[in-house]
């Protein structure tokens, strides 16, 4: 976060840095105080936008369009950093002929099956992919033009690329879907390459042919950006960027919670790694997390299909023993870091389970509960309406007003035989069966509610010892300052005590299944308020040795765990955090005592690096690409390599080190692998796996909205996951009608005096009274059409419900012009909620989101949606029930509408008056392709 | 640019319909009020404020203060009177003047203690004696004031019963008797403190009406006090005595009007709240009052009757005259516009404080 | 008697201090102020303040609307679309462009949003503390200025006397904390006294409150409007920084991209005491005159 002060151009795009991270911002601050550029885009004029140099409104749900303009700049100017991007990237790579690309499919990449909405990926992959090569053999450029200057040069420049094995990637994706940590992994890494870059199934040439068609006009006609606003944002990250200078690009929500959230980032990615931004000082990519700790819940998962560390949770069927669990993880013989996953994964086992883990019994694997299916939070609301779940423990979390579909939320909670909520406050979650909206509307009757609320109140983070994960992977520890009031705990000692509780219920239990509980590590020292000593689970998490003359002694690195047992680990990336035998994560030596890059500040992993893969940082030889910009390089004299940062690389690899073809692990690292968790070493412009929506991003519409996608005859992205059920109706859009029912845009956000559902905040009097009231943001031209008052009433209206809101008429809500007609978008906090026990309550705009998620982390939309504006207050009781099935009435809107995964061909009626009824793709003679007529 | 546009604008009228808007607050309700009363008065200042909100913040007294001003001076032109009256001979004056000295000054200090936000601690402000805080100042002035005035008035009270009285109370009632010629002429010669200095206590803070009436208030304000105690002296008194008081009263008018007229026609904007609203209303009727009291004391003071009504109207018009200008005060603070323009003009003009 | 007006290098030995502290003092940076409030948070933590009600505005997102007995810290928001410089004061075209947006002048939106935590002034000349008639408002050996709770008797005369309108009588039901008692910022005296950093100062985020000497604030402050003034942020001007001005320069001074009046601050506050010797001088003409028509209401003929 703080080498933000070192960039020389910041682009905060999805994020409202200012508001939302106010104390990451001083960064930005610092940056500008030092000349940086500070350029926002975003829907709203916020307070980033306040202190920023460029304001860029644009449509919400457009970004990748505009990141797409972006790259085409980049290629068709040549702006793009040509040592970097061959040495480092997969530019180089070739596909395979039968990849065919969206332009051509109208819409979809090859593979898609419109029956079950999926791609099948095999055509996305290298070329190459299908013949497995002889063992060792050194892979030969297949193609003539690789015997060019530009191939001898892969000898010294790219070699290092060609003749690799695959390895797992660590992945951010290990945030969610089903490839979990393991990530993508290539059947090998056989690549053929063209270091002339000119080939046409070269991964450039496919980009710059996917790419020609953002121009700024397209960018104008999708975002609403004009083009002299747009170029100037590729002038400025394009002069920023290069060996002398960085630009860093900024994202949070505002990117990932939408249906194509993930190429959303990938776009920038691209963008990223064209300029050689990636693994630098002043560079990357910031992904700002949405509150305390998210990485660290990610990290060690609150996510159904992780384990520790990114290890996936193994599924039924596909993993029955450890041998087949751990080769979905890393094939034999791969190098890497992952090639050791069979060490992080008993040490994981050593952890839970102790001596009851053992060579035998494969470490217990076969305690491990096995995936069955989505077990995500929103299809498990949907098995709760279902009645197929009884329980359920809310901690820290308030889904009544933080979640989309609030409605289908506390209707389903209503149906759960008991709820355990611990939070500070009474939150809505708590009380929706006595206050809620359901109660008011009718729909919910308290008397016939049969479940039973457990409400725990909770300890603040300032009532007990633990850590913090942060944005930036670093561990910070905190202190117990004061002993928590009356019944309030910690989670730790909630789930001790409930564990301990448990397991003395089933002492004498003979059934198997209970071993895996009775066989639990459950023996934390406890303190004289029986609270577990949060500082032992950290020296679990970090592992130690079990055997040998070390044993007892905790663990320095992963590095040093063994797959044979003798060592445990509660999660093998955060093992370090007690090297030494101390909580690396509590020091706290002031910035002015150390380097910027402050490495004795807590402690971030893997191994304190606070930027990963910078051995980027340095040229292909291992110098910096400038002094200005110098972070780590190779020390010819040492032989190691060294830098203000821990080298994100082995430390003795020089720079010209070519392994043995098919060496595995670590030792299979070429010197120049600067993306050394990637499969083939290199960063992937074009991703050949691992996604299941694309290999590269491309522009689809949300899920709602009352624009037509312009540039094929899809609208939303055709891998989404819909959920067609009467009670999650979509509104139309186009071309389905009558879109017009619903003509405008709303994203939703926080303010920076409160904080998400509000349960921190507006219980609290000196938050609240700095925003006591839900409102909605709307421009002075909106206002003006729809005859709003600024502080009068504004009824806000989707296909879920409707919602009223206090109206702020503002001029930083601006009218786009999108394919020449004006657009307005609608702003709104999320922050309050229906209930009785808050200082400060309102409706929640999350009840106007329906439910439809990303296909790789199942994650909602819920920053953009269409919605209709009315002056004055909704309905009440019955009465808002009737009004939007009104609504339902006007826009003709059944299960299938909105759900329909793939666009079907336009007819006369739908096509007519729809921008894409005059775009070349409707026009164009792809109907016949054969791709279609699968579909057909 | 549009309304909402408008609305939004951090100028002086642009932002008013937000404010009205918002009955939540009084503050903002009044700032509606003001609203209206600007767009009746002058629609062309053309000021920049922050969302049309006071810079200066109004006074937090009420009624209590500007009777206290009031009762105080009526209490200290008594004191002259009374000792006037003393000194050549006049009984009924004499008495007539000492009383309402004495029930003026005691009702006055009543105001003001009630006025305190911890009435309690009233006693604090003999803690300390600042030059600089009139209200300190004052309250010594009253210190000193208010037993002579009391011993002169209490003596006159006391006279009547003289006779009947016990025998062990005698003694005590006489020797007050024999203090009260004094304490009278002492009270009366710190009386003219007592009526002068609650202007500053007005002018010396930074509500603009007040601010700017600073060179003329005090004057204003003696006149007041003798025209108001005048008139009550010829409402009390037999016209065969009310002679000096109705010079005193005729002379006390004649000096509020004439220097009522110069102060505002030397305060620029900041006399526009002693036309308007309240302010306005009050000082208006204060004028007629004093002229009706003045020219009645003129020409029908050796009538009892007339005498006493314009000795009625003369109490009365000083009584608006200082809740006028008190009106006028706190409007002018409530009201951005006479903060900020004659500001504004001073640095245009060069006399900024800070050039 | 210690002076009125005018520049007072060091107000607290002029309040009788023997040798103190240098003076401290705010100077509040606004071009980097991000509205976040943590400010009028902290300081009603650590003072224990109570809120100040829970009413929307629709002032942009200040809701809490000025300084007052419950809000020592107040963050004032404007929206502001580009306009040229006022008359009054000449800025130039360069004035009509957002913070750093010289580099770019023609940007998207011709419209910037302003943003100012507001204070106490501790001015060298406080007119509260002239005419507080308790001494319950007194000089700390800090220079600032702070009301003495158990002493104040809420005679409320400090609140029209501040130019800047920022002390007030705190309303409430009798009972609670203080109310009926003038209150306002100071400068967290029990934390300077502790050698600590005010509240305020310590929570926000970008620097945009910074603590200290006040000299040093001073001349930093300087430096930092030459660096605008470099960057072409034309409209970028101190506010309360020199003791020239009205009230013997502000012990609490700002940077500010627009002119006073549109924070809600006076562009030329002035203490009342400047003008009391000659205040006094009229009162006492006016008493003689009193004096002398009385004696000469009985003088002057019979009857």
């Amino acid at each position: 976060m703080q080498d933000l002060q070192n960039s020389d151009c910041i682009v905060i795009q999805g994020s409202n840095m200012a508001e939302c991270h106010p104390v990451g911002f001083q960064w930005v601050m610092e940056a500008k105080k030092r000349g940086a550029r500070i350029i926002h885009i975003d829907p709203r004029f916020t307070r980033t936008s306040a202190l920023a140099d460029h304001y860029v409104p644009l449509r919400a749900g457009s970004d990748i369009a505009f990141l797409g303009g972006i790259v085409n700049y980049i290629l068709s100017n040549e702006k793009y950093f040509h040592e970097y991007v061959l040495a480092y990237t997969n530019a180089a790579t070739l596909l395979r002929e039968d990849f065919v690309d969206v332009d051509d499919l109208d819409g979809v990449f090859s593979g898609y099956d419109p029956e079950t909405g999926m791609y099948d990926t095999s055509t996305w992959t290298y070329a190459g992919q299908d013949d497995v090569p002889a063992p060792g053999s050194r892979t030969e450029p297949s193609e003539p033009d690789a015997e060019s200057p530009g191939g001898s040069r892969a000898d010294n420049a790219g070699a290092g690329g060609t003749g690799e094995e695959s390895e797992v990637s660590q992945s951010e994706r290990g945030g969610g879907h089903e490839l979990g940590g393991h990530g993508a992994k290539l059947k090998h890494a056989e690549v053929q390459r063209d270091e002339t870059l000119q080939h046409p199934r070269s991964v450039f040439q496919v980009l710059k042919r996917h790419y020609a068609r953002y121009t700024p006009e397209l960018v104008e006609q999708i975002c609403g950006v004009s083009p002299e606003d747009f170029l100037k944002v590729c002038e400025a990250v394009t002069e920023n960027s290069g060996r002398e200078r960085t630009t860093a690009w900024v994202y949070s929500v505002g990117w990932t919670h939408h249906t194509v959230g993930v190429q959303y980032i990938r776009g920038s990615a691209i963008i990223q790694l064209l300029l050689g931004n990636m693994g630098r000082p002043g560079g990357g990519i910031m992904a700002l997390r949405g509150h305390a700790s998210i990485q660290g819940s990610t990290d060690i998962p609150t996510l159904f299909n992780l384990l520790p560390g990114y290890l996936p949770m193994p599924k039924v069927g596909e993993h029955d023993d450890l041998a087949s669990y751990l080769d979905t993880i890393r094939s034999p013989g791969q190098k890497g870091f992952w090639a050791e996953a069979e060490s992080y994964t008993v040490s994981l086992f050593k952890a839970y389970w102790g001596n009851a883990a053992t060579p035998e019994n494969e470490f217990a694997f076969h305690y491990l509960p096995k995936l069955t299916g989505d077990h995500g939070t929103y299809q498990t609301v949907m098995d709760m309406l279902e009645d197929k779940v009884e329980g359920y423990f809310l901690l820290g979390q308030n889904p009544a007003v933080g979640s989309a579909h609030g409605r289908m939320q506390r209707l389903a909670m209503a149906r759960l035989k008991w709820l355990v909520v611990r939070d500070l406050n009474l939150i809505e979650s708590a009380t929706f069966w006595k206050d809620g909206p359901e109660i008011e509307t009718g729909e919910l009757k308290t008397e016939d509610i049969d479940t039973e609320v457990f409400f725990f109140p909770a300890a603040s983070h300032a009532e007990k010892d633990g850590t913090f994960t942060q944005t930036q992977r670093m561990l910070q520890w905190h202190h117990k300052a004061v002993a928590p009031p009356g019944d309030c705990r910690s989670e730790l000692h909630f789930f001790f005590h409930l564990g301990r509780k448990i397991r003395e219920r089933l002492a004498a239990s003979t059934e198997q299944r209970d071993r895996p509980i009775l066989d639990l590590t459950w023996d934390y020292p406890l303190d004289a308020e029986g609270d577990p000593s949060a500082d032992a689970v950290l020296r679990e998490i970090n592992g130690s040795h079990l055997t040998g003359e070390k044993a007892g002694q905790l663990l320095n690195s992963y590095t040093e765990m063994k797959p044979d047992g003798s060592t445990s680990g509660g999660c093998w990336i955060y093992s370090g955090v007690y090297a030494d035998g101390v909580n690396q994560s509590a020091r706290r030596k002031p910035g002015r005592e150390q380097s910027w890059v402050a490495p004795e500040w807590g402690w971030a992993w893997p191994g304190n690096r606070r930027t990963l893969y910078n051995r980027a940082a340095a040229d292909p030889d291992g110098k910096p690409w400038s002094e200005r910009k110098a972070y780590v390089w190779w020390d010819p004299e040492q032989q190691v390599w060294t830098g203000h940062d821990v080298p994100d690389f082995p430390a003795d690899r020089a720079p010209s080190y070519r392994p043995e073809p098919g060496t595995p692990g670590v030792a299979g690292l070429a010197g120049d692998d600067a993306f050394i968790m990637q499969s083939d070493g290199k960063a992937w412009l074009y991703a050949p796996e691992g996604l299941l929506d694309g290999p590269l991003p491309t522009h689809y519409e949300p899920a709602e909205s009352p624009v037509r996608n312009p540039m094929y005859r899809q609208q939303a992205s055709p891998t989404r996951q819909v959920y067609p059920r009467p009670d999650n109706l979509q509104n139309p859009s186009p071309p389905e009608e009558p879109a017009e029912v619903f003509p405008y845009l709303f994203t939703t956000y926080r303010l920076t005096e409160h904080h998400t559902a509000g349960g921190m905040s507006r219980w609290v009097p000196y938050l609240s009274e700095l925003q006591p009231e839900f409102f909605c943001e709307v421009s002075p031209e909106l206002a003006r059409e729809r005859g709003l008052a600024h502080l009068g009433w504004a009824t806000i209206v989707t296909a879920r419900t409707a919602i009223e809101a206090r109206v702020l008429v503002t001029e930083r809500v601006t009218p786009l012009l999108i394919n020449g007609k004006q657009l307005h978008q609608i702003g709104l906090p999320y922050h309050w909620g229906v209930g009785s026990s808050a200082l400060v309550t309102g409706d929640s705009a999350n009840d106007l989101f329906g439910v439809t998620l990303d296909p790789n982390v199942h994650i909602q939309e819920s920053k953009v949606a269409s919605c209709d504006i009315q002056p004055g207050r909704r309905p009440t009781g019955p009465a808002l029930l009737r009004f939007v099935a009104d609504y339902h009435g006007r826009a003709g809107i059944s299960t299938e509408t909105g759900n329909t995964l793939r666009t079907p061909v336009a007819t006369g009626a739908a096509g007519s008056g729809s921008p894409a009824g005059s775009t070349p793709a409707e026009s164009s003679p792809v109907e016949s392709s054969p791709v279609e007529s699968q579909e057909d | 640019m549009s309304q909402h546009q408008a609305e939004l604008r951090a100028e002086g009228r642009a932002d008013q319909p937000v404010q009205s808007q918002d009955g939540m607050r009084d503050r903002r309700r009044r700032l509606g009020k003001r609203r209206r009363d600007e767009h009746q008065m002058v629609p062309d200042a053309v000021f920049t404020s922050y969302y049309g909100r006071p810079v200066v913040k109004a006074s937090p007294w009420e009624a209590d203060i500007p009777a206290y001003l009031f009762l105080g001076g009526l209490a200290a032109g008594s004191s002259l009177l009374g000792a006037g009256a003393g000194l050549t001979g006049r009984p009924v004056l004499r008495r007539a003047g000492r009383i309402s000295a004495l029930t003026a000054i005691s009702v006055s200090f009543a105001a003001l203690v009630h006025d305190l936000g911890r009435p309690s601690r009233f006693v604090n402000m003999l803690r300390v004696a600042k030059p600089t805080s009139p209200m300190s100042v004052g309250t010594w002035i009253l210190t000193v004031y208010g037993p002579l005035a009391g011993v002169a008035g209490a003596a006159e009270l006391l006279a009547p019963f003289a006779g009947r009285l016990p025998r062990s109370l005698r003694m005590p009632v006489q020797l007050l008797g024999r203090l009260a010629g004094p304490a009278g002429v002492g009270s009366a010669v710190v009386a003219p403190a007592v009526a002068s200095y609650t202007a500053v206590l007005l002018t010396h803070t930074s509500t603009p009406t007040w601010s700017a009436a600073r060179k003329h208030l005090p004057f204003v304000f003696v006149g007041s006090a003798a025209a108001a105690s005048g008139g009550l002296g010829m409402l009390l008194a037999p016209v065969s005595e009310a002679g000096p008081a109705r010079r005193l009263a005729l002379g006390g008018a004649l000096l509020e009007l004439g220097v009522e007229h110069s102060m505002e026609a030397s305060m620029g904007i900041t006399a526009e709240p002693l036309h308007q609203g309240a302010g306005g209303t009050l000082m208006r009727a204060s004028k007629i009052l004093t002229v009706l009291g003045a020219v009645g004391s003129l020409f029908g003071g050796r009538n009892r009757v007339a005498a006493g009504l314009s000795g009625a109207c003369l109490v009365a018009g000083s009584a608006c005259t200082r809740f006028g200008v008190f009106e006028a005060g706190q409007a002018s603070a409530r009201d951005p516009k006479y903060t900020v323009v004659p500001q504004r003009q001073r640095i245009e003009r060069g006399e900024s404080a800070g050039a | 008697m210690p002076s009125l007006s005018g520049p007072l290098h060091d107000p607290a030995a002029d309040a009788g201090w023997q040798n103190p502290p240098p003076r401290k003092g705010f100077f509040t940076d606004t071009s980097v102020c991000i509205g976040c409030k943590a400010c009028e948070v902290a300081c009603k933590e650590w003072n224990g303040v109570p809120d100040d009600g829970f009413n929307l505005l629709g002032s942009s997102y200040d809701n809490t609307g000025s300084l007052s007995a419950s809000t020592w810290r107040h963050v004032a928001f404007i929206e502001q679309p580009a306009k040229p410089a006022s008359s009054t004061v000449s800025l130039g075209m360069p004035s009509t462009v957002k913070p750093g947006e010289a580099m770019n002048p023609e940007s998207a939106v011709d419209f910037r949003w302003l943003m100012s935590s507001d204070v106490c002034k501790h001015c060298t000349h406080a007119g509260c503390l002239d005419v507080c008639p308790t001494g319950s408002l007194f000089r700390t050996e800090f220079g600032t200025v702070v009301v003495q709770e158990d002493i104040c008797n809420g005679c409320g005369y400090c609140v029209p006397a501040c130019p800047f309108g920022v002390i007030d009588r705190r309303v409430g039901e009798q009972g609670q904390k203080n109310v009926g008692i003038a209150q306002k910022c100071t400068l967290c005296y029990d934390r300077l006294g502790a050698g600590k950093t005010p509240a305020c100062a310590q929570a926000c985020p970008t620097e945009s409150i910074q603590f200290g000497d006040l000299d040093e604030l001073r001349e930093r402050a300087a430096a930092r409007v030459e660096a605008l003034h470099a960057q072409g942020v034309e409209s970028a001007r101190l506010y309360g920084d020199s003791p020239d001005d009205g009230v013997g320069g502000a012990g609490a001074f700002f940077l500010l991209l627009d002119q006073p009046e549109v924070y809600g601050l006076p562009p030329d506050p002035v203490v009342p005491t400047r003008d009391l010797p000659q205040m006094w001088r009229h009162a006492a003409l006016a008493a003689a005159g009193l004096l002398a028509g009385a004696v000469a209401a009985f003088l002057g003929g019979r009857g």
